[in-house]
């Protein structure tokens, strides 16, 4: 077995780590989210430059065909720097298209614009009654004529104002009403921003990220906007979720890892009862079981971006949905000893360990809490025969 | 990154498992996988069919009877064993006082007492503990003071061991005793090889909570030990107990038989009914056993990590794994006693021991599972306890 990231992983790697360093420090990424854009162009443009937007995108379509360890090793710089550019949002985007395409959908030029830096995308698939099972959709397409005519709305999109083109997910209008939470009937749109009937009303989280609300009233499409059918909706979807989360796994790993070096530093340094404060036992084992979790969570993070190539949809389900679980485990407890060992300073917007703080607590919210990803996993084949397999494969 | 398996590691995990599926006595698997209390001959008839194949000290170089396996397949192996349900090999003369021997021991320790522990003619066990020490083992006080006559030199031990695992069967026991009271705690003391056997020592045993007999109290009343059997240097004790103490780097995390348990867990589920059906199907249950199961994969995962780390010695990481290890065979525990529930109750000490064949209940697989459940209270405070192991990571890997 071979742990090690290879020369290209580790490249990638050290290129953002000193992008980042330089140019996207702490003063630098809060002037970011404190402005009108809440994203910087100039990022997004160094983003492009470094070769991010053509890492997942396959080499036919101007991309790096990078695999989905190649995405951790990414999301994880990201994390450590907390970057708020739509560049999550993008990918996961393109793994739509990239699974689309398989199914038959023209997407070359799409991707093409995407790994260029051209295109930023946005994924609209949670509304008001979803909470974490994006396979309830209530946004229905009718068949019209040679399109379809989409009408819903689509809440808490990540990313949607800053988006060139919209990924949607709807719930075919043959469908039966009962039917609004399976998994057949699901059809995915790609359509542009500015289409007629789309309405977005963009925000800020509180993560310093941005999300949008989109309104689709009566919005026609034509038979080409249509990325994935009936046949393929459902399984797109759930594998593009898949990938989704393991990204989100790595970019928490990222985060917890800055988070935790921090608080060990502050530990080193602040002063108390006249010796640093890391020389009591209480906070030394406050630190240890934090450490516990982050190499739980690291170990889990990394098997689910490994399982993503697998070829049984139960194995890489049963990974991804071991790891979000783990990961938000680790993510809630890192997060909130981290500010707990921060004393008063932990609490205010002044310190970064705040804002890892709120990032991490806002992965646990996207693609799945730990009660989902628990769920899904009892509700995978195999899980109560008693069969446990070497997870390492 | 790769993370599987080589060709060469998968087909040397069939060979275990072929092994195993033809060596491993009925009976004695029997006796692991329902949590009955094994016996010294049990013990030992495993021992010598390993032995038998060269599998006891997997541990071992080639030069001492070792099979010269890789860290991985040291770990493929006590995988499988677990898996299949083997009993433990007892490790205090394998691995805990040979390689003390091998490292530091003098010729003649090693060429007479390592055949001997692969053989299984010596029972060995550990004197480390004493009253009062806890995890703070360097402030023992047996003292060990050197004197000669007409037959030599020798040591005089005086003192008291405590938690001497199955010392009741020992005909050996490696000491760490004290031979300098004039200087700092760590560096007076000095590792001796004594033989149980010798006129002068008692055996006390200590009933655990599960009224089991597993650990003693051991006494030394003017017991002469030859000089010989001293390890290494006088007064450097501390330094071999260090070295063994670190010896063991992942199997301490127990994943393998962990899995057994597991899927054991999961059997009961499926055979025990609540409010009409499978208790497995059963939310508040399935999310505390899915939760745990995710736990082991992880622990797993990492486990294989450390592995995969070039360098062999033993690491600080050891804490890492001990202490989820523990947790996770403790919390297993008592989901096994959850899922039984009060049929958990009945206590058959004649059934635990072998001596009939049913439990009293005739629910023999549910029987002796509170007795685990307590038994696994120990997991967490031996070896160093999961607060040491705390302050080692703190310590060692975080540098508070």
């Amino acid at each position: 077995m071979d742990f090690n990231f290879n020369p290209e992983q580790l490249q990638f790697a050290d290129a953002l780590k000193r992008w980042i360093g330089r140019d996207y420090g702490f003063e630098a990424r809060r002037a970011i989210i404190h402005s009108q854009a809440g994203v910087s162009d100039a990022a997004w443009a160094t983003l492009a430059e470094l070769g991010m937007t053509a890492l997942p995108v396959a080499e036919a379509h101007g991309g790096f065909s990078g695999s989905a360890v190649d995405m951790f090793v990414v999301m994880r710089e990201l994390g450590r720097g907390l970057v708020v550019e739509p560049y999550f949002a993008t990918v996961l985007g393109a793994e739509f298209l990239r699974l689309g395409a398989q199914a038959g959908f023209a997407a070359a030029e799409l991707l093409e614009r995407v790994a260029g830096g051209e295109l930023k995308l946005a994924c609209a698939l949670g509304e008001r009654q979803s909470r974490h099972d994006l396979f309830d959709i209530a946004t229905r397409a009718q068949a019209s004529g040679d399109g379809w005519t989409i009408s819903g709305e689509k809440k808490v999109v990540i990313h949607g104002f800053e988006a060139g083109a919209l990924i949607v997910s709807a719930r075919a209008g043959g469908s039966e009403g009962g039917g609004q939470r399976e998994h057949g009937g699901v059809l995915l749109f790609v359509l542009p921003a500015d289409t007629p009937g789309v309405t977005v009303t963009g925000y800020r989280t509180l993560d310093g990220q941005r999300a949008a609300d989109i309104r689709f009233d009566g919005v026609q499409l034509t038979r080409a906007q249509l990325l994935a059918d009936e046949a393929a909706g459902a399984d797109i979807l759930d594998a593009t979720l898949d990938y989704g989360a393991a990204l989100l796994c790595a970019e928490a790993l990222g985060a917890m890892e800055a988070l935790f070096e921090a608080t060990l530093d502050y530990l080193k340094t602040r002063q108390q009862f006249g010796a640093p404060i890391g020389k009591f036992q209480a906070l030394q084992h406050r630190m240890a079981d934090m450490f516990v979790h982050l190499e739980q969570a690291h170990s889990m993070a990394l098997l689910a971006a490994v399982k993503m190539a697998a070829t049984d949809p139960v194995e890489r389900r049963r990974a991804v949905s071991a790891a979000k679980y783990r990961v938000n485990q680790a993510a809630r407890f890192v997060g909130q000893q981290a500010v707990q060992l921060h004393g008063g300073m932990g609490v205010t917007d002044e310190l970064p360990a705040a804002h890892y703080f709120k990032r991490l607590a806002a992965i646990e919210l996207q693609l799945g809490d730990s009660d989902h990803h628990l769920a899904r996993f009892i509700a995978q084949p195999g899980f109560a025969t008693g069969v446990v397999e070497a997870e390492a494969a | 990154m790769d993370l599987n398996y080589s060709n060469e590691d998968l087909a040397f995990r069939i060979e275990v498992r072929a092994f195993l599926d033809a060596e491993l006595p009925a009976d004695l698997q029997q006796k692991v996988r329902k949590h009955l209390r094994l016996s010294k001959e049990d013990s030992v008839r495993w021992h010598k069919i390993l032995a038998a194949k060269g599998w006891v000290a997997p541990g071992w170089p080639v030069e001492f009877g070792g099979p010269g396996w890789t860290a991985t397949q040291r770990h493929i192996f006590e995988e499988e064993c677990a898996r299949a349900g083997t009993p433990q090999i007892m490790p205090f003369g394998v691995n805990m006082v040979a390689p003390v021997i091998m490292a530091f021991g003098s010729q003649a320790q090693k060429d007479y007492y390592l055949p001997r522990i692969l053989s299984c003619e010596d029972w060995w066990c550990q004197g480390y503990s004493e009253p009062g020490a806890g995890s703070d083992l360097a402030s023992l006080k047996t003292t060990a003071v050197r004197h000669a006559d007409a037959d030599g030199d020798y040591y005089l031990v005086n003192g008291q061991k405590t938690w001497t695992t199955l010392a009741q069967h020992a005909d050996m026991i490696f000491c760490l005793v004290r031979t300098d009271t004039g200087v700092r705690k760590q560096e007076g003391i000095s590792f001796l090889l004594i033989d149980m056997h010798s006129p002068g020592i008692t055996v006390r045993p200590i009933i655990m909570l599960d009224e089991d007999h597993e650990v003693n109290e051991v006494f030394f009343d003017n017991v002469r030990v030859p000089a010989s059997n001293l390890v290494g240097q006088e007064n450097r004790g501390w330094t071999y107990a260090k070295y063994l103490l670190g010896h063991e780097r992942t199997g301490i995390a127990a994943v393998g038989r962990s899995k057994r348990e597991l899927a054991f867990v999961k059997t009961l589920a499926a055979r025990e009914n609540k409010s009409g059906l499978p208790l497995i199907e059963d939310p508040l249950f399935a999310a505390k056993l899915a939760s745990l199961e995710i736990e082991l994969m992880a622990l797993e995962m990492t486990v294989l990590r450390v592995l995969a780390r070039p360098n062999q010695a033993p690491g600080p990481e050891a804490s890492v794994l001990k202490v989820r290890g523990t947790e996770i065979q403790q919390a297993l525990s008592e989901l096994m006693v959850e899922a039984v529930g009060p049929m958990a109750l009945p206590f058959d000490p004649a059934y635990l021991e072998g001596e009939r064949e049913h439990s009293l209940v005739g629910d023999d697989e549910a029987a002796p599972l509170l007795a685990h459940y307590f038994n696994y209270r120990k997991t967490s405070i031996y070896g160093g306890s999961n607060e040491i192991q705390r302050n080692i990571i703190s310590q060692m890997i975080l540098g508070l």
